[in-house]
């Protein structure tokens, strides 16, 4: 059932050196992204969800940089890929190797030639704030294009009518009109898909969706979820969605990581996190929010007190245990809980399921 | 709390609305706000972006209303109208006075509206932008006593720790700036300073649209717990509709600056009246991944209108799955549907819409 593995993160580490203090905004974090899938990171702000997903593509910001650990990239065989890659020469040049290539991207050279490769074709990014990843000085179609150029040896009038096929594949109408426009005269919910075309531009076999759908409203948010669906079954690429909204997450997530403080709490297959949450603050999580339906039949929302821990000040132990309804003296305040596996691919970092 | 709903059926959002019954703290009548569009080197006036265009509702004592609706649907504009942020272009906002008298806060001028502002306070969206980094807390939150002179010296000292302490902070922190606040805490410093003047109605706007998973359910529960306390009245103006279902004894829902449905939360939940109310409800995100098989969502294709060019007829026809000829012509009428339940649509009684389910369910 499970397709094979694109991405493994292992122990990674991303620290940011201020002048304050270091910031331990990934602190050993592990995960895997199946290829075809679906993983949601989730968690609040501050919980170190995107300078993951930065590490990634190590455009992580200065002072940060990953101290440790490894991000295992295995390159699928790009000329079994589905979608449009008919229409794209074998990207990387190097003429379909039949084996998987395994490359640790937390061992490259931020700057270097290898990582530019990956970016853009290999695993692509869409950011929150579309109007402020666009832009403003350039068309929408020179920005497409610029991708596909610097990708692909394709001449100016195929990346244009590529790009003009790619908007018109995320459901911009008049596509060809649109190339010539400029990002501030498109909507909130446009400039997304032409980021999500943009994205997709080279076919790449993992699509991180940072917050896609935080700024723009409710009825745009469905609109953009249906349109990565649709394209997940169209392009076959992976999707890492980071979000802080568990509702999309139900809708969108084949894979699950909870994240707080830079850890991970929790993480499995979606029903069983959302059905059978184990660690106490997956629990409280979905006890926090309001459900549509359910809530106006409740007197209070049950809340988790506290909040999250300035961090430079991180707790010794658990990093939950200062608001945890479970903690246990002596225990959770000196041990950093390992991963603790509960089969079925489920892990748990809590010390309340060691003996299992 | 239990006062509007026994006057339940005595609500009357339209315009001709019978004079305001005692317990009417707030009723705005066909209010409007329009921006002017201007070009050319006279700043020539060549249009309107017509933010609010004629709405019409109440908010009774005590209660809770929601204002919900997708950006650009007016309901910032309304909500900063009544508070008289912004000049009206038409309409009245009549808000009863302590003697009971509705007053009229639309053509009063800065110094008449002073007594007013005491009494009408705002909670912001954005707790990073709505705090002054250059003032400590103890005169974001004591200002407003200052400036009204209701304390002075160390009694104001008192009362801003007092209002700290109930809004969940420590009164130390009352001499720290707001950057060594976190989100949440801010809010709560927003909170305290709406609080000051023992306000009568609050306007939250997006108040906790800004923050994080596990802060939002404690701001929401503090927001209801001071409603008892200081039995205050809110309009909570949002577009998050579970917020608002969790918080909202009724609920308007806005559309490019009209309304579109009234009604009281329950009932717009289980039975909406308006094609746009269902999309909404549908456009939510459920937290259950079993729900994901058996939800029919509504897709809404297209944006919202451009309040400057409006659709004719119906602002929602282009967009709507139920449209019919008569949509684009004529402009349907907020009218009573079932007892003090009111849309606008022109097939309100004849479409059977799907709301929410008590469990959480699309049925």
């Amino acid at each position: 059932m499970d397709t094979p593995v694109l991405i493994e993160i292992k122990n990674l580490k991303t620290h940011f050196f201020l002048d304050e203090g270091t910031v331990q905004a990934v602190n050993g974090v592990d995960f895997t992204i199946h290829q075809h899938k679906t993983l949601c990171v989730v968690g609040e702000s501050g919980c170190g969800k995107s300078v993951t997903a930065r590490s990634i593509l190590q455009i992580v910001d200065q002072p940060g940089r990953i101290v440790e650990g490894e991000i295992l990239y295995h390159r699928p065989d790009r000329l079994s890929g589905v979608g449009l890659s008919e229409d794209l020469p074998s990207p990387n040049g190097a003429g379909g190797s039949s084996s998987t290539e395994i490359i640790d991207l937390a061992a490259l050279d931020p700057r270097g030639r290898e990582i530019r490769e990956i970016r853009g074709q290999d695993i692509s990014m869409i950011f929150q704030e579309p109007m402020t990843s666009l832009s403003p000085i350039h068309t929408v179609g020179n920005q497409i294009t610029e991708a596909i150029k610097l990708h692909t040896d394709m001449l100016d009038d195929e990346a244009d009518e590529h790009a003009i096929e790619l908007l018109r594949r995320v459901g911009i109408p008049r596509p060809a009109e649109r190339l010539e426009t400029y990002p501030f005269e498109l909507s909130g919910g446009m400039r997304q898909r032409v980021m999500i075309a943009m994205a997709l531009s080279c076919n790449p076999a993992l699509l991180i969706a940072d917050e896609p759908t935080t700024a723009v409203d409710v009825t745009t948010q469905a609109q953009i979820l249906e349109l990565l669906e649709e394209l997940q079954d169209d392009f076959g690429m992976a999707i890492m969605l980071i979000t802080h909204d568990l509702g999309v997450v139900a809708e969108m997530a084949d894979d699950v990581v909870v994240m707080y403080l830079g850890q991970v709490a929790e993480r499995g297959d979606v029903e069983s996190i959302f059905h059978d949450p184990k660690h106490p603050y997956t629990q409280a999580l979905l006890k926090s929010i309001p459900r549509l339906g359910v809530s106006r039949t409740m007197q209070r929302l049950d809340s988790i007190r506290g909040m999250v821990p300035d961090p430079y000040n991180r707790p010794t132990g658990c990093m939950f245990g200062p608001r945890c309804d479970h903690f246990m003296p002596g225990r959770c305040d000196a041990i950093n809980p390992p991963a603790i596996q509960l089969g079925d691919g489920r892990e748990v970092h809590c010390l309340l399921y060691e003996d299992e | 709390m239990s006062a509007q709903q026994t006057n339940g059926s005595q609500h009357s959002t339209s315009a001709n609305g019978s004079a305001a019954a005692d317990n009417v703290l707030l009723d705005v009548k066909n209010l409007q706000k329009w921006f002017p569009i201007t070009a050319g080197f006279f700043r020539r006036t060549i249009g309107h972006v017509k933010a609010v265009d004629d709405i019409s509702f109440q908010v009774l004592q005590g209660e809770t209303v929601g204002l919900v609706g997708e950006s650009g649907c007016g309901k910032t504009t309304a909500g900063r109208c009544i508070l008289r942020a912004y000049d009206l272009t038409g309409g009245q906002v009549l808000f009863q006075d302590h003697d009971g008298k509705m007053v009229d806060l639309g053509p009063l001028n800065n110094n008449e509206m002073k007594p007013y502002r005491q009494q009408v306070r705002m909670i912001f969206q954005d707790p990073f932008n709505s705090l002054n980094p250059r003032m400590p807390v103890s005169d974001i939150v004591g200002d407003p006593l200052k400036i009204n002179k209701v304390a002075a010296g160390k009694e104001l000292e008192d009362r801003v720790a007092a209002l700290l302490a109930r809004v969940g902070l420590r009164p130390e922190y009352m001499r720290r700036y707001p950057h060594a606040f976190s989100g949440g805490e801010r809010q709560r410093i927003g909170i305290a300073r709406a609080l000051a003047l023992d306000p009568r109605l609050v306007v939250a706007d997006e108040a906790v649209s800004a923050l994080d998973v596990s802060v939002r359910a404690q701001i929401l529960n503090l927001i209801k717990d001071l409603q008892e306390e200081f039995n205050l009245t809110y309009l909570f103006v949002s577009h998050d509709l579970s917020v608002i279902e969790y918080i909202c004894d009724r609920v308007v829902v806005m559309y490019v600056g009209k309304i579109v449905e009234v009604a009281e939360t329950e009932e717009l939940f289980a039975q909406p009246f308006h094609p746009y109310t269902e999309a909404l409800l549908s456009a939510v995100p459920n937290p259950d991944p079993r729900m994901r098989q058996q939800k029919s969502r509504i897709v809404l294709e297209g944006d919202v209108a451009d309040p400057a060019n409006p659709p004719s007829g119906c602002y929602f026809h282009p967009r709507c799955r139920y449209v019919q000829d008569q949509c684009s012509l004529e402009t349907p009428e907020l009218r009573e549907i079932a007892p003090g339940h009111y849309a606008a649509c022109h097939f309100a009684e004849e479409l059977t819409l799907t709301g929410v389910t008590a469990s959480g369910e699309l049925g």
